[in-house]
């Protein structure tokens, strides 16, 4: 064997593939991580600061904030307005990501799977077009949709005077958001469905199984992967979801008070920076708790493959 | 009693791609039935709608003298094993097994129970716990057979079922699943594109060309006697040597010699016909020197494969395929064909020689239009009825 062409034995492949060296990774490395320390890590960090001081947006504590320890932290676990919230945040989640974006997404998918032509991408180009629009667009259609007086709901209902936003603002925002976001899920599911077999559902149809059936046995289990990423994006994205205060500003009385509404409102409103932080933070952790009841879900599917 | 009955069966795709056209095929009980034809003939579309996945356009399917037309495949009672076997890969062996017992709502431990007797049988009982993905081809297979026994249907369906096998696990498949269809005597489909896997396998074949059945015969009858030239052309290791011919009196003009007509033709051609003579490969006897009554012409390859050798004679007249327009031109020999000679072991010519080939008496055929025209001597012509057990 020729000295110097000596393959690298052993576990691990060799350390640089691209033959690049130390100096010049680094270099390729530098920047995005400069990007990701500035725009990401720098923020994170100044907000866990702020959370523990009782910094303002005006007055004295604006100009001189001073360390309050863990009070933000226990002063938000403490009040009734920021539990509310995050109940009605949880209730936003499920209601609009999981059980409307996905569920619907997912029955659309599946209806249409073995379908081409018009039909199916008239259906797919109006899904899509609730999914693109801008938020303030879409904020305003909403509230023309829902209005009590002009509204176009009550005008085809004929039922003239009724204030869906007041008297359900809850409802109102997760039918909103279901509409706006299942296009994410539908493509999404609209993929996956690709990669079940024709014949794993025909086996099943041969041996009698209904369409729950085949959806249980043979479907499911092969997109379990795809229902779980996409139950973690639609999950995270929904829980910081701010659209809402556009059709009805966390109101009334707080009743559609979601978790990014409320903090908006506690700190830019209300001008307590230092709390908005600390409750921003408590939202960080949740979405981390989240993301990581998934992925773990997903290392669990690919142990058992 | 599962016999399967199929009339004037149309099947119409949308955009208009006729797949089946107006098909009328029996097939009886316990017979092990190949479906054959090049790719695109409708052989699949057929075992489809057999299995209900596809919906007639216009005709019946019965299975067992019961009407199965309109009915989902789930209520037809057959079982059908997929070319890719369609094997459940979330599920161990067992669960694949036990999958339509399970939908027939069988308690746990008599499916449980009847999987593993029908894993047994199929010499995969030590498996039962696996996953598919961690089966051979040849146990994926069988387990997929396993599956479509295990709930005792009226016909098995099996869409080309050695194609996904490599060459030398194909012939030990072959062999397994003539034995266990003869085992099972259940009624028994499959379709394929290998005429040679048709020929080993099946009781009877159809072969099918642009949605239509071209021939129906047990496999000696649609080797010997192909009733068309497309047949003709398709089944067999190595095409048939067609050949433009003409008829003299009690003799036939073929490639510049004079053979004897075939055995029943005197009486169905009239003198100075224009035919097609054809003759296998395999029914030519070679000889280096000159005889009577054979094609005789150069040698221009020899291909050696293995036990015999398939010469090629270069001889005067037209391939059978070049001349469907050039009726109306009286002179044949006008141009160059070849005939193919199977030749044993040890007998080969070289090329450059000059060799002689003797046709094997009741061996040839003749075909006007692309038909058979020798009325069979001793073999019954080929009918769609007919039902040949072994």
């Amino acid at each position: 064997m020729v000295e110097g062409a000596r393959p690298v034995t052993g576990a691990s492949p060799a350390p640089d593939a691209a033959g690049l060296g130390r100096a010049r990774a680094t270099g390729f490395l530098v920047p995005a991580m400069v990007l990701i320390l500035v725009f990401l890590v720098v923020p994170a960090a100044w907000t866990i600061y702020l959370g523990v001081t009782n910094y303002r947006l005006t007055g004295l504590a604006a100009a001189h904030p001073e360390v309050v320890g863990l009070d933000n932290y226990t002063r938000a676990l403490g009040d009734e307005r920021f539990r509310t919230s995050l109940l009605l945040t949880l209730q936003f989640v499920l209601g609009s990501a999981v059980i409307g974006q996905a569920g619907l997404g997912f029955a659309i998918a599946f209806a249409l799977r073995d379908r081409r032509g018009p039909l199916r991408r008239v259906v797919e180009g109006f899904v899509l077009l609730s999914w693109i629009l801008p938020s303030s667009v879409v904020a305003f259609l909403w509230i023309a949709l829902l209005d009590r007086d002009a509204g176009t709901l009550n005008a085809l209902l004929g039922i003239p005077g009724t204030a869906w936003l007041l008297d359900h603002p809850m409802l109102s925002i997760i039918v909103f958001n279901t509409w706006r976001g299942t296009a994410f899920s539908m493509m999404l599911y609209a993929a996956a469905l690709e990669n079940v077999p024709r014949s794993h559902l025909e086996t099943a149809r041969l041996a009698g199984a209904s369409t729950w059936q085949q959806l249980r046995d043979v479907v499911f289990p092969r997109i379990r992967g795809h229902v779980l990423t996409n139950l973690l994006l639609i999950s995270l994205w929904t829980f910081n979801d701010f659209a809402p205060f556009l059709i009805t500003a966390g109101g009334p009385e707080q009743r559609s008070e979601i978790l990014p509404v409320y903090v908006y409102k506690v700190a830019l409103s209300g001008g307590e920076l230092g709390f908005g932080a600390a409750i921003s933070f408590v939202m960080l952790l949740i979405n981390l708790v989240i993301a990581l009841v998934y992925l773990r879900m997903l290392g669990r599917r690919k142990e058992s493959a | 009693m599962s016999a399967i009955t199929m009339r004037e069966l149309t099947k119409v795709y949308p955009g208009g791609v006729r797949a089946l056209d107006a098909l009328d095929l029996e097939i009886a009980d316990g017979e092990f039935f190949a479906l054959l034809g090049p790719s695109g003939c409708g052989k699949t579309t057929l075992l489809r709608t057999i299995a209900g996945l596809e919906v007639a356009s216009a005709g019946s399917v019965r299975i067992g003298g019961r009407d199965v037309t309109n009915l989902p495949p789930g209520k037809r009672d057959v079982a059908m094993v997929f070319q890719d076997y369609a094997l459940f890969p979330h599920m161990t062996v067992r669960d694949n097994i036990a999958y339509p017992l399970r939908i027939k709502k069988v308690d746990r431990r008599s499916r449980g129970s009847k999987a593993a007797d029908t894993a047994d049988e199929l010499g995969l009982s030590g498996l039962l716990e696996r996953r598919p993905g961690q089966l051979s081809g040849g146990q994926q297979q069988r387990v997929a057979l396993a599956r479509a026994m295990a709930c005792h249907p009226q016909v098995f369906l099996l869409d080309e079922p050695l194609s996904n096998l490599d060459a030398r696990l194909r012939l030990e498949a072959r062999t397994f699943l003539k034995r266990l269809q003869r085992e099972l005597g259940v009624t028994t489909v499959f379709v394929t594109h290998d005429q040679a896997e048709a020929l080993a396998l099946a009781d009877r074949i159809a072969v099918m060309e642009g949605g239509r059945i071209r021939q129906v015969g047990t496999p000696t009858e649609v080797f010997r006697r192909p009733a068309n030239t497309f047949v003709a052309g398709f089944i067999g290791s190595t095409p048939m040597n067609l050949i433009d011919a003409r008829v003299h009196g009690d003799e036939l003009a073929v490639a510049g010699a004079r053979l004897p007509l075939p055995d029943g033709a005197p009486g169905q051609v009239s003198d100075g016909e224009r035919l097609v003579y054809g003759i296998r490969p395999e029914y030519l006897d070679y000889s280096p020197t000159a005889v009577p009554g054979a094609l005789t012409g150069e040698v221009v390859v020899v291909e050696n494969l293995g036990s015999v050798s398939l010469v090629s004679l270069d001889v005067p007249g037209d391939h059978a395929g070049a001349s469907d327009e050039a009726g109306a031109g009286d002179d044949s020999g006008a141009g160059r064909t070849s005939v193919q000679v199977v030749v044993p072991e040890g007998g080969e010519p070289e090329p450059g020689d000059t060799g002689w080939a003797v046709p094997r008496p009741g061996r040839s055929l003749l075909y006007r239009d692309g038909n058979l025209v020798t009325a069979a001597a001793g073999v019954p012509a080929p009918r769609a009825d007919a039902t040949v057990r072994s």
